[in-house]
C-alpha cells in the first residue's frame, strides 16, 4: 500500500467533488418533466449516447469549435482540457504497468513519481516518463499563453476577455497554480532519484544547483497535492462548475432533451454549463456598436446563477443568434433568454373579437402568398413577388393583400406566448381558408414561426427559396445583370431558420454575388430586430449604421437584403447604393 | 331651474386631471423618454395592423394615458399586436413598442 499523508487534500476535496456532482445532478435530473425523463431513459442505451462520447471528447478535450474563433485560443483551452485528460489516461497506464492492480488509489497514479522508488525499471518507463514531461510541457505552453491572453487578448483573436468575479480569479490563479506546481515537484524528485524525462530531468538537475532540492521536494508535494484539493473544493462555486457540467449537457442534448419555453431543470445545465470564456462577447454588436457591456450572455446568465437582477439583461438582446452560433458550449443562448421573459399580456376573449373569421376559399389554389406586417410595409417587394408569380405562371393567392394580421412571433419574442397562440390559431385558420398546397412567405420572422410554430401541414417556403426553385425549374428565366451585389442574410432566415443557399444561388444567378467575411452564419444584425425592447429608436439607427458601413466596404452596386424589416431598417439611412430585395432584383431581371 | 328655453346644456364631459390616476402616464414618460417626443401625427395609427380592423389608435392610447384616463388604456392596450409597423414608420422616433410594453404593467394594477 501506497500512502503518504500529503495525498489527504487531494484525496478529500475530490471525494468531496464527486459526492456534491453526484447529489446536484440526480436532483436536477429527478426535477425533470416526465416527459424528458422517458426520453432519456428511452436514449440512454442507444447510439446518441456514443455521439455524446465524441462530442463530449471533441468539445469538453480538444475545444475544436473555440479552434474557429482563434488557433491560439483553441490550443489555449486544447491543453488545458485534452491535455490534463492525456496527463490522468497516461499516468494511470503508466502507474497500472508499474504495479498491475487496476484497485490503486487514485492518488497513486497523480502522484505516481513520488512513490515510484529510485531507479526502479519497468517496461516502458523511459517512453512513459518521456511521454508525461510532452504532455507536461504542451499544458505549460497552454498556460503562457493563457498569461498572455491576460496581458494582450488581441494575439489570441479577442478583443475583449470576460470581466469575471474576484472569486473566480481566485480559483483561476489556483487553477493555474496546479502546473507549475506539478512540473516542480516532479523536477525536484528527478533531481534527487532520478527517473525523470527530457524535461523534470534537465529541469530538476538544473534548479539543484542553486536550490536546496532535498528540503524543497517534500513541500513541494504537499503543495501541489494541496491546490489540486482546493481546486476541487472551490470548483462548485466557481465558473470551472462548466467542466462536469458541459459534459451531462452534452448526454442530455443528445438523448434529446430540448430547451423549451420555461426556465427548468436543463436550463439550470446550461448556466452551469457556461464556461465564461468570453466569445460572445465580441460577437455582440450591442457591445461593439452601443457599448453596452452587461448583457452579453456571459454576464446574462451569470446574473441569473447569482441570483443577481437581470431584468434589464432579459429584455436587452436582439435575438440576433449571433453569440449562440459562436458559442463553444452550444448553448441555447436564444432560447434561454426568452425563459427570462413573462407573459405579461391579458387578452379576453372580446380582446381579438375584432380580427375577422376567414371564409374557406372554394377555389383550390397551389399558392398562397403571405407579404407578412413588414411585407405590406415595403410594397417594392410585395409588387415584385406578384410580378414574379404572373411571370412564372403560378396560381397563387395573395392572403393578406388586403391587410392581414401580425403571425404572432414579434409578441412571443416579447414573452407574451398566451396572446401569440392566440394570434398564431387565428392566422393559421386564415391560412387553411386558403386551401392552397403550399404557403410563400417573403417576411423570414413569419417564416420562422410559420415553420417552427404553427403546425401547418403544407410545406412554407421564404421567397428566396421558392424563387431559387422557380428558377432551377426554368420557369423563372432572368439576365445576368453586371451589377455587383453584396447579400446580408436577416437573422431571421440564417441563423434563426438555417436557410443560406438559396438566397445566394438566386443572386449568383441574377447579379456579380461578391463573397465577404459576413457571409452565412457571420453576418450582422440590421439593428431592426423586434426582439429587443431596450435600446431606442436611435442606437437602433446607429446599429443600423454601423451594419450598412461594414457591408459597404465592399463597394457593391447594391445591396440585397431578403427581409422587409432589414430593408426598412436599412432604408432609414442614407446609403450611397440603393438596398433592394432579393424579389425585387430578380423581377427587374427577368 | 326650470327649462323655459326648450333646450338644455348637455350634461359636462369633464376630465378632472386632479382626480385622475397619473402614475401611468409619469411611469411611461420615465421609462420610455422617446413617448414625449409624439408630435400626434398619426402615422402609427395609418399603418397599424390592428387598426386597419379595428378602432386601435395608437395615438388615442398615448392621449388617453396622458390624461390620466387608465381604464380606457388598458382596454385598448391589449389590441396590438406589437408587430411594429408604428416603429418604423414614426418620424420622431418614438419607441412604440417599448410603450406598449410598458403600459402593459403600468396599467395592470387593479386600483386603477
Amino acid at each position: 500500500m501506497y500512502y503518504d499523508p500529503f495525498v489527504l487534500p487531494f484525496t478529500l476535496g475530490m471525494s468531496a467533488l464527486l459526492i456534491y456532482l453526484a447529489v446536484t445532478y440526480i436532483r436536477w435530473i429527478r426535477s425533470f418533466p416526465p416527459r424528458d425523463r422517458r426520453t432519456i431513459r428511452k436514449n440512454i442505451l442507444s447510439r446518441k449516447t456514443l455521439k455524446a462520447g465524441k462530442e463530449i471528447f471533441m468539445e469538453c478535450l480538444v475545444h475544436h469549435k473555440i479552434f474557429r474563433t482563434h488557433p491560439f485560443l483553441g490550443y489555449m483551452h486544447m491543453c488545458f482540457g485534452l491535455g490534463w485528460f492525456l496527463l490522468i489516461v497516461i499516468g494511470k497506464i503508466e502507474s497500472v504497468t508499474y504495479h498491475p492492480s487496476w484497485t490503486n488509489p487514485p492518488y497513486y497514479a497523480i502522484f505516481f513519481r513520488f512513490f515510484h522508488p529510485a531507479g526502479a525499471d519497468f517496461p516502458g518507463s523511459r517512453v512513459f516518463a518521456f511521454l508525461m514531461d510532452l504532455v507536461l510541457l504542451t499544458i505549460l505552453s497552454g498556460l503562457l499563453l493563457a498569461w498572455l491572453k491576460r496581458l494582450y487578448s488581441r494575439l489570441l483573436g479577442m478583443r475583449r476577455t470576460t470581466n469575471h468575479r474576484p472569486f473566480d480569479r481566485l480559483i483561476l490563479t489556483t487553477l493555474w497554480l496546479i502546473f507549475p506546481l506539478r512540473f516542480l515537484a516532479e523536477s525536484f524528485t528527478a533531481a534527487l532519484r532520478g527517473g525523470g524525462g527530457f524535461l523534470t530531468q534537465s529541469a530538476g538537475e538544473l534548479l539543484s544547483r542553486f536550490l536546496p532540492v532535498d528540503q524543497l521536494f517534500y513541500p513541494a508535494w504537499w503543495a501541489y497535492s494541496s491546490t489540486l484539493g482546493l481546486f476541487f473544493v472551490l470548483l462548485p462555486f466557481s465558473r470551472y462548475m462548466h467542466i462536469p457540467t458541459e459534459m451531462v449537457y452534452i448526454l442530455l442534448k443528445n438523448w434529446g432533451i430540448r430547451q423549451g419555453d420555461t426556465f427548468n431543470a436543463f436550463s439550470r445545465f446550461q448556466l452551469y454549463a457556461c464556461s465564461r470564456c468570453g466569445i460572445c462577447l465580441d460577437r455582440c454588436q450591442l457591445g461593439s456598436v452601443l457599448n453596452i457591456r452587461d448583457t452579453q450572455p456571459v454576464y446574462f446568465l451569470r446574473k441569473i446563477r447569482h441570483g443577481q437582477d437581470h431584468s434589464t439583461a432579459d429584455n436587452n438582446c436582439l435575438l440576433c443568434g449571433r453569440c449562440e452560433e459562436a458559442c463553444p458550449v452550444d448553448l441555447r443562448l436564444n432560447a434561454l433568454r426568452l425563459t427570462q421573459r413573462p407573459d405579461r399580456s391579458h387578452i379576453t376573449k372580446e380582446t381579438y373579437a375584432y380580427i375577422p373569421t376567414p371564409v374557406p376559399s372554394l377555389s383550390r389554389t397551389r399558392v398562397a402568398y403571405f407579404a407578412g406586417c413588414m411585407g405590406q410595409l415595403t410594397p417594392g417587394v410585395t409588387r415584385s413577388m406578384c410580378a414574379l408569380f404572373d411571370k412564372a405562371g403560378i396560381d397563387y393567392t395573395f392572403i393578406d393583400e388586403q391587410g392581414g394580421i401580425c403571425c404572432g412571433r414579434p409578441m412571443l419574442l416579447s414573452g407574451n406566448r398566451g396572446t401569440a397562440s392566440v394570434l398564431m390559431a387565428k392566422n393559421k385558420a386564415a391560412i387553411q381558408a386558403s386551401g392552397a398546397e403550399l404557403l410563400v412567405t417573403s417576411c423570414p420572422i413569419c417564416y420562422k414561426t410559420f415553420k417552427e410554430n404553427y403546425g401547418l401541414d403544407i410545406p412554407v417556403l421564404h421567397h428566396s427559396e421558392y424563387i431559387s426553385r422557380l428558377i432551377e425549374a426554368r420557369l423563372l428565366q432572368p439576365r445576368r445583370s453586371d451589377l455587383k451585389t453584396v447579400f446580408h442574410s436577416p437573422c431571421e432566415l440564417g441563423r434563426g431558420s438555417g436557410v443560406y443557399a438559396a438566397p445566394k444561388a438566386v443572386l449568383h444567378a441574377v447579379s456579380h454575388l461578391q463573397d465577404t467575411a459576413l457571409d452565412d452564419h457571420r453576418s450582422l444584425c440590421c439593428g431592426g430586430s423586434l426582439a429587443n425592447t431596450v435600446i431606442t429608436p436611435e442606437q437602433r439607427t446607429a446599429l443600423a449604421k454601423n451594419t450598412l458601413d461594414t457591408y459597404l466596404a465592399y463597394r457593391p452596386d447594391l445591396l440585397v437584403t431578403a427581409c422587409p424589416l432589414c430593408k426598412k431598417t436599412f432604408g432609414k439611412n442614407d446609403t450611397p447604393v440603393p438596398v433592394k430585395d432579393l424579389a425585387e432584383i430578380v423581377a427587374e431581371n427577368c | 331651474m326650470n327649462n323655459i328655453w326648450g333646450f338644455s346644456i348637455s350634461g359636462a364631459r369633464v376630465i378632472d386631471y386632479d382626480r385622475n390616476d397619473h402614475r401611468p402616464a409619469e411611469g411611461l414618460s420615465a421609462e420610455v423618454p422617446s413617448s414625449r417626443l409624439c408630435i400626434g401625427c398619426g402615422g402609427c395609427t395609418a399603418t397599424c395592423t390592428a387598426g386597419a380592423m379595428t378602432d386601435f389608435n395608437i395615438r388615442k392610447l398615448q392621449m388617453l394615458v396622458k390624461r390620466g384616463e387608465n381604464k380606457e388604456a388598458r382596454e385598448q392596450l391589449h389590441r396590438c399586436m406589437l408587430c411594429g409597423k408604428c416603429l418604423l414608420v414614426c418620424p420622431r422616433g418614438v419607441d412604440t413598442r417599448r410603450m406598449i410594453l410598458a403600459l402593459y404593467r403600468l396599467t395592470a394594477q387593479p386600483s386603477l
